[in-house]
């Protein structure tokens, strides 16, 4: 009412400030708001993949006793872990790649975005606060489930083999689940977020860029690239590098010197570091973030 | 300060020119019509003056240049536009948070007092509401904004009389104080004569007539003809002659009022006559 009353008068408040952390987390908010899938995605993975385990371990108190028999099978009890994390990460990959095309495409198609122009935050702010989605808050937040999962399939575990009258020891004590979870952690930040940077990068450009058909303006280019190099030079350096760059995770032996081998057991965050194609990749993501904050500046709706 | 000020602003698409060399200059604490034909280069204005476009020339908005600094200029301008629509996920209760949580000036409690008049629940997602509860709801958050420059671009496209009559009634009573400046653009130029202050034509890429609406009542007179007086007062030089039931209705700029009495009937004219006077000259 105040604020009513010396607008009467002429007289104008001054305004509070707010600094620009403060917007970011509100637009991340917003971004959350909007799009639910981000939280929705991981969380169901897990609750689907919860179920199955549940159902399936009425054959754990069988298998616990075979494996106080023969120690060597103790380590199959970690597979399931390493599954949920695997099924959650690629749920979340997924959700990922179809977040960033629509980040910035959305807003166009709904003509929303003059509202959001019409507020005092920066393109660079709006920019960063989606980009923070896919580089941040779902690398975050899958971690974050999978972890739980993890402990929710342990506990559910010893209350079975409790009732079963056996010891939940070895599942706490054997699995190394905690060095798994680090393992996991280094793995994220290393390649999903650093390693896969460009291609996040690549997709909000294009969702920034593209009127419409995003998808097919992320994959059609580059396999057009690809095509006339073939065609025009007979080699396939383009191809190869866009291989290597989503593969690098899974192929690295065939790279020796690339990528940490296996990053859950082997960390080596020097060697990683050093890579060209690592700073190369970091060199594209800047470049296609400034280009997305600079289209958005000059877009309308559709 | 004049709230906006424009020397020689020029905006080109490819071979089209949207503006022309647009000068204009509004004092605070008015409310400016601009008014012209679908691609006079209204929203393209409306758009340099909001920081949406880049354009040519001199451009100041309460003193700072909108395209450099569109996010800081937003702290004191308000927007409402049929092309700047709310988006359709959000709800009533995320609007008023992310206004709260990003705009200094948005005074939430106001916001929920407008909103109280309507039957907008703050559960709703925009998606559910009617064409004319999302304008409301719209209006509501910009007025809850303690701004110094208000800009309606066809705000009231597609509403019913009752909302229309209803969103200007709100503007004029809840919103509008000395201190603000609204800058508008509408085609039902009718519902808007007795609101604004001052009017401008646009036409081409051009300002073609620029005037306070007290200049407006004096300068143009509408005369209903005596037929056998036609003659003598198309000596007079009228800028325009229409036919109204077999009579002629003549429009004349700066021509004593008392010479036109003589004539025949006289009145100010609506602003649409004077605009397709101007239109068609």
């Amino acid at each position: 009412m105040s604020a009513g009353a010396s607008a009467m008068e002429g007289v104008r408040e001054t305004a509070r400030t707010i600094p620009g952390t403060e917007t970011l987390y509100w637009c991340v908010r917003r971004e959350l708001w909007e799009h639910r899938a981000v939280y929705i995605g991981p969380v169901a993975a897990a609750g689907v993949f919860l179920f199955g385990f549940l159902i399936g371990l009425f054959r754990l108190p069988h298998q616990m006793r075979e494996a106080i028999a023969d120690p060597a099978k103790m380590k199959h009890f970690g597979q399931s872990y390493e599954f949920a994390a695997g099924a959650i990460m690629v749920v979340a990959m997924i959700v990922q790649i179809f977040y960033c095309m629509d980040a910035l495409q959305g807003e166009r198609r709904d003509r929303s975005i003059l509202f959001w122009k019409s507020l005092p935050v920066s393109d660079l702010m709006t920019v960063l606060s989606k980009a923070s989605i896919p580089f941040v808050i779902l690398p975050v937040l899958s971690f974050g489930v999978v972890v739980v999962t993890g402990f929710v399939m342990l506990v559910m575990s010893s209350v079975v083999l409790a009732l079963s009258g056996l010891s939940p020891g070895p599942l706490w004590t054997q699995l190394g689940l905690v060095q798994g979870a680090f393992g996991l952690l280094y793995h994220m930040v290393m390649v999903h977020i650093l390693w896969y940077a460009p291609i996040y990068g690549w997709l909000l450009l294009i969702s920034a860029w593209a009127r419409r058909a995003a998808l097919l303006w992320a994959v059609l280019p580059p396999l057009g690239i690809g095509v006339l190099e073939r065609l025009v030079f007979g080699t396939s350096h383009f191809a190869m590098w866009v291989q290597y760059r989503f593969s690098a995770g899974m192929e690295a032996q065939a790279m020796p010197g690339t990528m940490p081998i296996n990053p859950a057991t082997q960390f080596t965050p020097g060697r990683f570091f050093e890579t060209p194609g690592l700073w190369l990749g970091w060199m594209v993501t800047v470049v296609c973030f400034v280009l997305a904050v600079r289209i958005r500046r000059n877009r309308e709706a559709n | 300060m004049a709230c906006i000020e424009a020397r020689g602003l020029r905006k080109a698409y490819g071979a089209t020119v949207a503006l022309d060399g647009v000068d204009l200059r509004v004092e605070e604490g008015r409310i400016l019509g601009l008014i012209g034909p679908n691609g006079a280069g209204k929203t393209t204005a409306l758009n340099a003056i909001l920081g949406l476009t880049p354009y040519q020339g001199e451009l100041k908005v309460l003193g700072l240049d909108p395209w450099a600094v569109r996010d800081q200029l937003m702290r004191d301008v308000c927007f409402i536009s049929d092309v700047a629509v709310l988006p359709r996920w959000i709800q009533v209760s995320q609007a008023l948070e992310y206004l709260q949580g990003v705009h200094p000036r948005f005074d939430r409690a106001k916001a929920e007092g407008f909103l109280a008049k309507t039957s907008i629940k703050n559960a709703n997602k925009v998606k559910e509401l009617s064409k004319g509860m999302v304008v409301q709801l719209h209006l509501a958050l910009v007025m809850a904004i303690d701004a110094r420059l208000l800009v309606l671009d066809e705000p009231t496209l597609g509403l019913d009389i009752l909302y229309r009559k209803q969103f200007y009634d709100s503007l004029l009573n809840d919103y509008f104080d000395r201190s603000r400046t609204i800058l508008m653009t509408t085609h039902q130029v009718e519902e808007i004569q007795d609101v604004l202050t001052d009017l401008m034509f646009i036409d081409r890429g051009r300002i073609v007539l620029s005037c306070s609406m007290e200049e407006f009542e004096t300068r143009y007179t509408e005369v209903m003809m005596n037929p056998e007086k036609l003659e003598a007062a198309r000596a007079l030089k009228p800028m325009y002659e229409r036919q109204v039931f077999a009579r002629s209705v003549l429009l004349f700029d700066k021509v004593d009022r008392k010479l036109l009495d003589a004539l025949g009937e006289t009145r100010t004219p609506s602003i649409a006559d004077l605009f397709v006077a101007v239109m068609k000259r």
